[in-house]
């Protein structure tokens, strides 16, 4: 467990150095993602077999996605309690996020759902 | 006969621990989770927007400042980082499907970018807001921490992007469902990927609540898009403005 937690940590730090030394827009976390993935597939590349390590990384992982929810609850109850900043704004604002949202969700699903091969794998 | 000048005071005491807000938020976390699992997970009651509901209330009705809760609320808020990285071990066992749909997801990237942007532009000019609310709305679909940026490069306000950003993620995840089973949408990838790319991480965590292979696409959704979205914007402004 603990190696884990290192191991994310660890990667997190090095996305928030890549993105503070090459100043990109894409946070830190994001670019820890990218990293940890691409060292587990070329890890892939040369041993199919997952190690000890390796199995112990991806259940720690999934467990912690499983609160994945959770983690948003602070964010949004600052949203809840500085929704005065949209002022007369808000009946819109919101109508226009609902639509926007609805509309772009239906349109790429669309697509993506006729673009999609059959996974034989499963 | 219980001392009420003590249970006051012990009150006040505990009220200004972090303790107790972290508490608090985990509670009522636990609550909504357990009620949304007990209707078989019924998209209107998303276990994020009804924990915020529950939380907000108490703090309005005990008049207890947003800055307070946050002192407790955010040792979790901190996890939001090394949960992201996590993302990648999901990604990572689900490869091969992602490497078989490289083209679909492509091209579903693309559009699915290009009109989450164009769809608010357009409705904001219906609604005739200020130019500076539209700025802040058009990043919306896309991760908090990038949306902020976004909308700070073009002349936004960040701190509205990121309130309008929550709003986004918990309308998708919540109201997507039905718009997905109005169109018929059969395949799990398909509406998780739009889940991800349309209201980021909050739709994320409600596609991996459904299902394995939706939550990774969502996952790969809202990381492509984040990417797109941050380089289509200011393009974008630069052909309307």
């Amino acid at each position: 467990m603990l190696n884990s937690i290192f191991t994310i940590f660890l990667f997190q730090l090095a996305g928030e150095f890549v993105q503070k030394f090459f100043e990109l827009s894409i946070p830190g976390p994001v670019i820890g993602l990218i990293l940890l993935l691409s060292v587990l597939l070329l890890k892939n590349r040369y041993n199919r077999s997952p190690s000890t390590f390796e199995r112990e990384l991806v259940s720690s992982c999934e467990s912690l996605l499983n609160y994945l929810p959770l983690l948003f609850i602070p964010v949004g109850v600052g949203v809840v309690m500085h929704l005065t900043l949209l002022e007369e704004n808000l009946i819109s604002v919101i109508t226009i996020i609902i639509l926007g949202t609805l509309l772009t969700l239906a349109i790429t699903g669309f697509i993506m759902e006729r673009l999609l091969k059959e996974d034989d794998q499963k | 006969m219980i001392d009420q000048q003590k249970l006051y005071s012990i009150w006040v005491y505990l009220q200004a621990e972090p303790l107790f807000w972290l508490t608090l938020t985990i509670g009522s976390y636990i609550i909504s989770d357990s009620i949304y699992r007990r209707t078989n997970l019924f998209p209107l009651l998303n276990p994020v927007a009804i924990s915020v509901l529950l939380v907000s209330l108490i703090l309005i009705s005990f008049d207890i400042k947003y800055e307070r809760y946050f002192e407790g609320a955010k040792f979790i808020h901190f996890l939001l980082g090394p949960v992201t990285v996590a993302l990648a071990i999901p990604i990572y066992r689900k490869w091969h499907l992602i490497i078989l749909n490289s083209k679909a997801i492509f091209i579903s990237l693309i559009i699915g970018s290009v009109f989450a942007i164009l769809v608010t532009y357009i409705l904001s000019l219906q609604f005739e807001i200020q130019k500076e609310l539209i700025l802040s709305l058009l990043p919306r679909s896309v991760t908090a921490p990038i949306a902020m940026g976004i909308s700070e490069i073009i002349g936004g306000i960040p701190s509205l992007t990121a309130i309008i950003t929550i709003i986004t993620g918990v309308i998708g995840a919540s109201l997507g469902v039905f718009v997905f089973d109005l169109i018929k949408l059969k395949k799990m990838e398909a509406r998780g990927f739009s889940l991800g790319l349309a209201s980021h991480g909050i739709g994320t965590a409600r596609a991996m609540s459904r299902d394995k292979n939706a939550g990774v696409f969502a996952a790969v959704g809202m990381g492509l898009s984040g990417l797109t979205t941050s380089i289509l914007v200011p393009l974008f402004l630069k052909i309307v403005m």
